[in-house]
C-alpha cells in the first residue's frame, strides 16, 4: 500500500488539476456565449443575401453562372476546420477522422484534392501523415471577424471560379447542443439548389440580373464558409466546455477514491502503532 | 410618413438601423438617391460613402467596402462586408493602410491579382479618409 505521504501528494496534485479544468470550463462557457452571439449577428446578413439571390434565381430560369454549373470533377477542394488548441474532447479527432476516411475512399493520388486547413491541430495531423496541405490558417481569433477570414475564404472561392478545383467541400463540426456536435462534410460549390424564399417581390435590377448574380454568388459562397466557421467555433467552445466539465467530475471522483485510501492507510498506521505498543507492553510483563 | 427604414448589415452584425428621408448611395453604375416609396430594386454598390439624410436635417455617413443595396418601398437594406459609421473609423489605421497600398502599387512585379488587391485596399483607405473631409 502506498505511503500516507504519497497519497497526500496525489490528492494535492489532482486538486490543482481540478482547479485548472474548472477554470477552463468557465472560460469556455463564456466564450460559447459570445460565439453564439456572433452567430446570431451573422444570421440576418445571410438570410438577406439568400432572399435576394433566390428571388433573382427564381426570376431567371436557366441561370448560367459558373458557380451553379456542375463540372466533371478532376480535383476536389476541402476546407477542414479544426481548432488551434487541444483539450476539447473529441472535437478535432472526429472531424479529422472523417476527412481522412473521405480522402482515402475517394482519391487515389494527392493530385486529386487540395486541402485548406484552418487550425493548428489539423495542420499537424496531415503533416504527420504526409498529406500535403495546400493552404493553412492558424492562430485564428476565438471570435473571428469576417475580415480576418476573408483571405482563406476568397482564396477557395477564387480557386473554384478559376477551375483549379471543380468541387469544394466544407468539413467541420456543426453545433447541435452543448453536449453534442456533429461532423458535417458538406458540398459547397457548385452551389446546389438555392432555397426559394417565400416572399415574391419583383425587383428592378440595376444593372442587369446576370451581372448582379455574378457578383452576389461569390459573396454567398463566402458567407456560407464564414457561417460554417462560426458554427465550428461555437462547437469548439461547447466541446471544450463539456470536456472540461467531465474532467472536473473525474477529478472529483479520483479525489474521493484517494481520500478513502488515505483514511484507510491512516487507520492502518494507527492500528499498527497500537498493536506495537500493546505488544511491547505485554513483552515487559 | 415620409421616411424610409434603413438597415446596414454586415457579417459581424448590424452596423446601422434607423430612419432616413433620403438614402444616397453610389452603385457601380453611378450615384443613386433613394426616396421613400421607391420601386423594389437590387443594385451592387461601389466602395463608397453611404449618406443618409434624416428628417431633422442631420445626416449620417457610413463608409462601406462594396456590397449590395436592396430597396423596397418602406425599407432599404444594405449588405456590406464592412460598414463603419463616421465616428467609428480609425483614421490613423486608414492612413497607414493608404501609405502601405500606395507603396505596394509602386512595385512593378505585382501579378494582376495582387495589383487589383492593392488597388482595392487603396480605394477602401481613401474612402474611409474621405469621410473626415466631408464632416469638416
Amino acid at each position: 500500500m502506498a505511503s500516507l505521504r504519497e497519497i497526500q501528494m496525489r490528492i494535492t496534485s489532482t486538486q490543482s488539476t481540478k482547479q485548472i479544468t474548472k477554470a477552463m470550463n468557465m472560460v469556455s462557457a463564456s466564450k460559447l456565449n459570445r460565439a453564439q452571439g456572433n452567430n446570431a449577428n451573422f444570421k440576418p446578413y445571410m438570410d438577406k443575401l439568400q432572399e435576394v439571390i433566390s428571388s433573382i434565381a427564381g426570376g431567371t430560369s436557366g441561370a448560367t453562372h459558373p458557380m451553379l454549373q456542375v463540372r466533371p470533377v478532376k480535383r476536389t477542394g476541402y476546407i477542414v476546420i479544426t481548432s488551434d488548441r487541444g483539450l476539447a474532447g473529441g472535437y478535432n479527432a472526429s472531424v479529422l477522422r472523417d476527412v481522412y476516411r473521405e480522402l482515402k475512399d475517394k482519391h487515389t493520388s494527392t493530385d486529386e484534392y487540395r486541402l485548406y486547413v484552418i487550425g493548428k491541430v489539423g495542420v499537424q495531423f496531415f503533416k504527420s501523415r504526409n498529406i500535403p496541405v495546400y493552404s493553412a490558417m492558424t492562430g485564428l481569433n476565438d471570435q473571428p471577424t469576417f475580415v480576418e477570414v476573408a483571405e482563406i475564404v476568397k482564396q477557395t472561392v477564387g480557386a473554384f471560379s478559376e477551375s483549379e478545383i471543380d468541387e469544394l467541400k466544407l468539413c467541420y463540426n456543426s453545433f447541435i447542443s452543448v453536449i453534442s456536435q456533429e461532423v458535417k462534410i458538406q458540398q459547397l460549390l457548385p452551389l446546389g439548389n438555392i432555397e426559394q424564399s417565400a416572399s415574391n417581390v419583383m425587383y428592378e435590377y440595376e444593372p442587369e440580373e446576370e451581372t448582379i448574380l455574378a457578383a452576389l454568388l461569390p459573396r454567398y459562397a463566402e458567407g456560407l464558409i464564414y457561417g460554417a466557421l462560426l458554427d465550428a467555433k461555437v462547437s469548439e467552445h461547447a466541446a471544450r466546455m463539456t470536456a472540461m466539465s467531465s474532467a472536473t467530475d473525474n477529478a472529483d471522483e479520483l479525489i474521493r477514491g484517494l481520500k478513502l485510501k488515505f483514511n484507510r492507510a491512516r487507520q492502518a498506521a494507527i492500528t499498527q502503532e497500537i498493536t506495537e505498543i500493546v505488544g511491547g507492553a505485554s513483552a515487559l510483563e | 410618413m415620409n421616411t424610409v427604414h434603413v438597415n446596414v448589415v454586415t457579417p459581424d452584425g448590424a452596423a446601422f438601423e434607423g430612419d432616413a428621408r433620403m438614402v444616397i448611395a453610389k452603385s457601380v453604375t453611378g450615384e443613386l438617391g433613394i426616396l421613400p416609396k421607391h420601386i423594389p430594386m437590387v443594385t451592387p454598390l461601389d466602395v463608397s460613402v453611404l449618406k443618409l439624410r434624416h428628417e431633422d436635417g442631420g445626416r449620417t455617413l457610413i463608409a462601406i467596402s462594396g456590397g449590395f443595396m436592396e430597396v423596397r418601398p418602406d425599407t432599404v437594406t444594405i449588405l456590406a462586408e464592412t460598414a463603419e459609421m463616421a465616428d467609428k473609423i480609425d483614421y490613423d489605421r486608414a492612413s497607414a493602410a493608404k501609405v502601405r497600398a500606395e507603396r505596394r502599387l509602386q512595385d512593378t512585379k505585382l501579378s494582376e491579382l495582387e495589383f487589383r488587391r492593392a488597388e482595392l485596399a487603396l480605394k477602401k483607405a481613401i474612402n474611409r479618409l474621405s469621410i473626415r473631409d466631408m464632416k469638416e
